[in-house]
């Protein structure tokens, strides 16, 4: 029980320091370093999304960055082209991306492993390929831009707050799903999907529901970054977008949720820095990949955890 | 085949390719019987389990439990029926701590198991049976313990909690002592025994002579054919079985 009782205030604790750090950050950054900030609560829950499935099913997604995308597509085209209301545009694009994670997971409950980051990466490339040719709704590859905020949100202010405050509820969310009895079914499966059979446990329904709950929570990141970004293309919908969440999944601490954060910042803070001296942001990326992977295999969080209970 | 049966397997053949690892076996299993399945190594035996559970459904012959054809019927669904097993070669959820593994056994043929926003903790009842479960198994004190840091001894014992906290009506046991120093087979064949005679159990064993004071009925295969089938005291003085299989043994 008193494991139990300490992860408990572990989350807690994740929750906390979240609400503090990114709570105060606009009383003491700039209006940039505040949309940088904004940027990287957007992609920690993208990261959380693809955490759910990798640190809790043991399966590896590579398609979640094209849900995230098709989300921020709908919401740009209903304001922009449809000319509807941003708030129906963010409910219609995280309904949109959850019926395509719903397809996706028709897919990908099938297989595991090697072959469900392949499927996954397959259909994340035929979304960006709609997206790239379907030059009548998506505009290809000038892509769509914005008409702005809701005045509600239309100060970064306001928007970084509400940012915030979705992002910490979406995360409490998460929290609750992997400790829930279905949760606790997603690391039997990735234990040992033949003995979940045994016990009576129907695994691929359960893959479906984790898959398409994670594309909705994938969904409402992409739908924030419409509201942030205020442009769509092709590349919110690519390859790289879902090895971004993943990266930031993994450098965080795979099957750590807070550890989302920490990846999202360090890579978002990196790649901004790194922009300004050199274009070969890809290749740094790649060198801070392989530097964890040798370092810290268990992420940021996941080892300094680590070192916390090897201490006691 | 009688009402009484519980289980009959009818001229199952598994094949692999041109193997075939289950060759035309038929058995009938009485209702609250406890029958052994005997034989050397490579015998069939898992296979025939693999075939009764849907996990390798047969290539020919009717699996029928409880007078329903279940020949083709998924896995799972014959687990919800009431039909639980072990494994030869421990097969746990070893990332997880063996409350949690009880919590997934408790839940298999239950309800609950979408709750996803539920709390991970079992109900009243539910926490009674894998308590009573992980008693039986002499695994009371270890609930706490990630699976990975078990003894091999305590992994087995899990096995058996696992697959009876299930309630099941049927009980495939797969050499649940293999492995298991003298000391350690004796815990389990004392578990065995402790189990309500309700329960029909069909068990696979290598070493005879801790089966053969288990069971009331004993199967013996060999090259994935029946050799004999009889009573304990039958099998023992069989010519066929002596020199097929104990002689072997000896
Ligand atoms: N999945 C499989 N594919 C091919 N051959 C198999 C498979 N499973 C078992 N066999 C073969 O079937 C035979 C019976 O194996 P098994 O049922 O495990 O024997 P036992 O449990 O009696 O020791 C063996 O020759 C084994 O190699
Ligand atoms: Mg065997």
């Amino acid at each position: 029980m008193s494991s139990t009782v300490s992860a408990i205030q572990r989350s807690a604790l994740g929750f906390v320091l979240v609400l503090v750090i990114f709570g105060t950050l606009p009383l003491v950054v700039s209006s940039y370093q505040m949309s940088i900030a904004n940027e990287i609560l957007i992609f920690a829950l993208l990261a959380m999304s693809i955490d759910v499935l990798a640190g809790y099913a043991g399966r590896t997604s590579l398609g979640h960055g094209a849900l995230f995308g098709i989300s921020t597509y709908v919401v740009i085209y209903w304001t922009s082209v449809y000319g509807g209301s941003a708030w129906v545009g963010c409910l219609l694009g995280v309904v949109v991306a959850t019926l395509v994670a719903a397809i996706f997971a028709a897919f990908a409950v099938r297989v595991s492993g090697v072959y469900f980051l392949l499927l996954t990466l397959a259909l994340g490339m035929i979304v960006w390929g709609v997206c790239l040719r379907w030059t009548s709704i998506t505009g290809g590859e000038n892509g769509i831009r914005g008409v702005g905020r809701p005045d509600l949100i239309a100060s970064p202010t306001a928007f970084y707050y509400a940012t915030l405050a979705v992002v910490l509820l979406m995360t409490f969310l998460i929290w609750r799903f992997v400790r829930s009895p279905f949760g606790l079914t997603l690391r039997g499966i990735r234990d040992s999907e033949s003995r979940m059979r045994s016990l009576g446990y129907g695994t691929s329904a359960h893959m479906f529901v984790a898959f398409t709950v994670t594309g909705f929570f994938a969904g409402v990141a992409g739908a924030l970054y419409a509201l942030f970004n205020n442009f769509v293309s092709p590349s919110t919908v690519q390859l790289s977008q879902s090895v971004e969440g993943l990266l930031m999944a993994i450098i965080g601490g795979i099957g750590t949720l807070f550890g989302s954060f920490i990846g999202a910042a360090a890579i978002i803070m990196l790649e901004n820095f790194v922009s300004a001296y050199t274009a070969r942001w890809q290749m740094v990326l790649g060198v801070m990949f392989i530097v964890t992977m040798i370092f810290a295999p268990q992420g940021i969080l996941g080892t300094l955890r680590m070192l916390l209970i090897r201490k006691r | 085949m009688s009402d009484a049966s519980a289980l009959v397997l009818e001229n199952i053949v598994v094949a692999f390719g041109a193997l075939k690892a289950v060759d035309n076996v038929s058995i009938a299993v009485r209702s609250g019987e406890r029958h052994a399945i005997i034989g050397p190594n490579g015998a069939g035996k898992t296979t025939l389990f693999n075939a009764i559970t849907g996990v390798t459904p047969p290539t020919a012959g009717r699996v029928v439990f409880q007078g329903q054809d279940i020949t083709r019927r998924s896995v799972q669904g014959r687990a919800r029926m009431g039909i639980s097993r072990t494994f030869q070669i421990t097969n746990l959820f070893p990332s997880l701590t063996v409350d949690e593994n009880m919590q997934l056994a408790v839940r298999g043929n239950g309800d609950g198991k979408f709750s996803m926003f539920g709390a991970a903790e079992l109900n009243a009842g539910q926490a009674e049976r894998a308590s009573a479960a992980l008693s039986i198994s002499r695994l009371d004190t270890r609930g706490a313990v990630i699976v990975s840091e078990l003894s091999y001894g305590e992994q087995r014992q899990l096995e058996m909690a696992m697959a009876l906290v299930a309630q099941p009506k049927l009980l495939l046991l797969d050499e649940p002592a293999a492995g298991l120093s003298p000391a350690e087979r004796i815990i389990v064949a004392e578990i065995i025994r402790s189990l309500s005679h309700d329960l029909t159990m069909v068990l696979i064993e290598h070493d005879m002579e801790l089966v053969l004071n288990l069971v009331e009925r004993v199967t013996c295969l060999n090259n994935g054919q029946m050799l004999a089938e009889g009573t304990p005291n039958e099998i023992r003085s069989n010519q066929l079985v002596q020199d097929v299989y104990l002689g072997k043994a000896r």
